[in-house]
């Protein structure tokens, strides 16, 4: 049934593999810096939190170097359609990067964590597994390597949250995460499986073209469509696929938290743009109407409930790291109200939101870690008096929360800004979901600014303590970080225009 | 009788939407962790049914491929899984994963 291959033709797969290698080097610095980590790590004795921590960072600062020469590259497909190479993929690769080199620095700040932890070993090693992971689902063409990519860093990240194993909050965030993310793959494989059976084909450019070509039946597609958000909308912790966050970002270490709110979700978001920009067909007659339910009204529908659940259920909660968590599922709703108005206005403002809300979520959960370091908990009331005690973190988290609300001077609201006028660009067909992301802004203005409001305005009940000293590193990161987010809401034209160039995409035809 | 003795790719797929439809009641009812990842099994296997039944109908490679690699990921993951469980045994002294619910709203 199947001939053997002729020489000459495995003399061209040869070449074909030649030339993939050579733009996927990257990657293969990356799994390289991998291993060296396990192999440090066995070979060193004794505690060597530190020394692991900056080969991590340097190791990832590294990679800029091989990622900048990718820009001369043209947009090419390697690997027989398995992987691609364009802006989109270079920028995703800067920024998961840039993700897991905040995560490290966040994880070097965490007291707690560092003492009870018994071995540190892997943590590293798996945090750069996740950046591979994270990289290759941003770069996938193919459903077989979405599936592929989605499950390594889904795999990693069952493992990074339970990684305290004596403690009961991490275990248990650590299996709900597992319950809930091996279902949704499964659902999504599953659906995976159903469009391979429309299409014959697995290589998303071949799906849309084949999808625009024949034309599918309404009824599987929806099935299949369903499936999918399914996988996608857990990765990215959009309602009703957000049960699991709560739970998974209050039980995780800390910087792990801060990882998967960030870095997680942001390459949910880009695979979920490049399935629904390239995979799905839009426009024509024949194609709008799914028994009434396209992919744009399943976003709508997922992002109008992420605005307002996350918001809303965020006023009750106490605990703040839980209260991040709701934020984070409310920021899921903001970003997919620029991936469904599909322009390039729209890529672009999600991609500039992605960046700001690297900035300013990391950097809320660094401050809270800082303060927790302090004084043990992360509960709101025990922040009571402490931006007299802590200056520089009550400030800097202040600046972190006020851009998270989206007000200026701050990152934060010029990616509102952007996306809100992504979306009356439009026309008046998207007034209305601009102005239920205004008024759940407004909502969130107050559960944000609660914890503000115990820090300066509130008397601590404990006997007042000399003012702490944290370490010289994580003052000085925590103060970069705040400068970057009011410097970038006023200077933010270098960061547009790179969002701009980054929203071209290989096999995009709708814009 | 046609039906019976000429198996087509109607069966195939028959099969394989029971077993996924087995596979998300087991995910649903169950408390027990362990089942629940067994039911997460049948769903996978399901998918596998799919790509191997498509794929020797359409003549492509590509769904005997994938149905390959989710073998592998399938165990990857009951490793992952079963470690998780066993920690949370340690801990909670079960497995019923509405005991295990020490965060609340």
């Amino acid at each position: 049934m199947f001939e053997l291959p002729s020489g000459a033709e495995i003399q061209s797969i040869i070449a074909t593999l030649k030339t993939g290698v050579g733009l996927f080097i990257p990657e293969i610095y990356l799994s390289v810096l991998f291993m060296l980590l396990i192999v440090v790590d066995l070979v060193v004795k004794g505690r060597k939190n530190n020394l692991l921590a900056s080969l991590t960072v340097l190791g990832l600062a590294g990679s800029f170097f091989f990622i900048s020469r990718q820009h001369a590259v043209k947009a090419a497909e390697i690997f027989f359609g398995m992987y691609v190479l364009d802006e989109f993929a270079v920028f995703f690769k800067y920024f998961f990067v840039l993700s897991g080199m905040l995560t490290v620095l966040v994880s070097v700040a965490d007291d707690e964590f560092n003492r009870k932890v018994r071995s540190i070993g892997e943590y590293y090693a798996l945090i750069v597994a996740m950046v591979v992971g994270m990289i290759m689902m941003a770069s996938s063409v193919d459903l077989l390597m979405m599936f592929l990519s989605m499950e390594l860093v889904g795999l990693t990240a069952y493992v990074l949250t339970g990684y305290r194993k004596d403690d009961a909050r991490s275990s248990e965030g650590a299996l709900k995460y597992l319950v809930y993310g091996a279902v949704s793959s499964g659902l999504m494989v599953y659906g995976f499986s159903l469009v391979y059976g429309m299409t014959g084909e697995t290589n998303i450019m071949k799906i849309g073209a084949e999808l625009a070509l024949h034309g599918y039946d309404p009824l599987l597609m929806m099935l299949a469509s369903l499936l999918i958000i399914a996988g996608f909308g857990y990765k990215i912790g959009a309602v009703p696929f957000h049960f699991w966050s709560p739970d998974v970002y209050e039980g995780a270490p800390t910087p792990i938290t801060a990882y998967l709110s960030v870095g997680s979700k942001a390459a949910g978001f880009a695979i979920l743009m490049r399935f629904f920009y390239v995979a799905i067909p839009h426009g024509g007659e024949p194609f709008q109407d799914i028994v009434g339910m396209d992919w744009v009204m399943l976003l709508i529908a997922l992002s109008i409930g992420s605005m307002i659940y996350g918001n809303v259920v965020a006023l009750w909660q106490k605990n703040v790291k839980r209260m991040l968590a709701y934020s984070s599922i409310a920021h899921a709703g903001y970003l997919l109200l620029g991936i469904l108005v599909m322009d390039e206005l729209g890529t672009q403002a999600t991609l500039f939101y992605l960046l700001g809300y690297l900035l300013m979520n990391i950097g809320a959960f660094y401050v809270v870690i800082l303060i927790a370091n302090r004084t043990g908990s992360e509960n709101l009331d025990d922040y009571r008096g402490l931006g007299r005690k802590m200056p520089l973190a009550g400030a800097a988290l202040t600046v972190f929360l006020i851009s998270l609300v989206g007000l200026p001077p701050t990152i934060g609201f010029v990616g509102k800004l952007m996306i809100f006028s992504a979306l009356l660009a439009k026309g008046s067909v998207y007034i209305w979901l601009a102005l239920i992301g205004v008024l759940t802004s407004v909502i969130s203005l107050y559960y944000y600014m609660l914890i503000p409001l115990n820090m300066y305005l509130r008397e601590s009940q404990q006997p007042d303590e000399a003012p702490a000293q944290g370490g010289m590193l994580h003052q000085a990161a925590i103060a970069v970080l705040m400068l970057l987010t009011i410097y970038f809401g006023l200077f933010f034209q270098p960061l547009t225009d790179f969002a701009k160039v980054s929203s071209s995409m290989l096999g995009l035809s709708i814009y | 009788m046609e039906l019976l003795t000429n198996i087509g790719l109607n069966h195939y797929l028959t099969i394989s939407a029971l077993l996924f439809g087995f596979g998300l009641f087991a995910v649903m009812t169950r408390r027990n962790a362990i089942v629940i990842l067994m039911g997460v099994e049948l769903i996978l296997n399901a998918a596998n049914i799919n790509f191997l039944a498509f794929s020797k109908y359409s003549g492509g490679m590509e769904g005997v491929m994938f149905s390959l690699f989710i073998i592998v990921l399938a165990a990857a993951e009951a490793a992952i899984a079963l470690a998780i469980v066993i920690n949370i045994y340690k801990i909670f002294r079960s497995v019923d994963v509405s005991s295990i619910d020490t965060m609340k709203e």
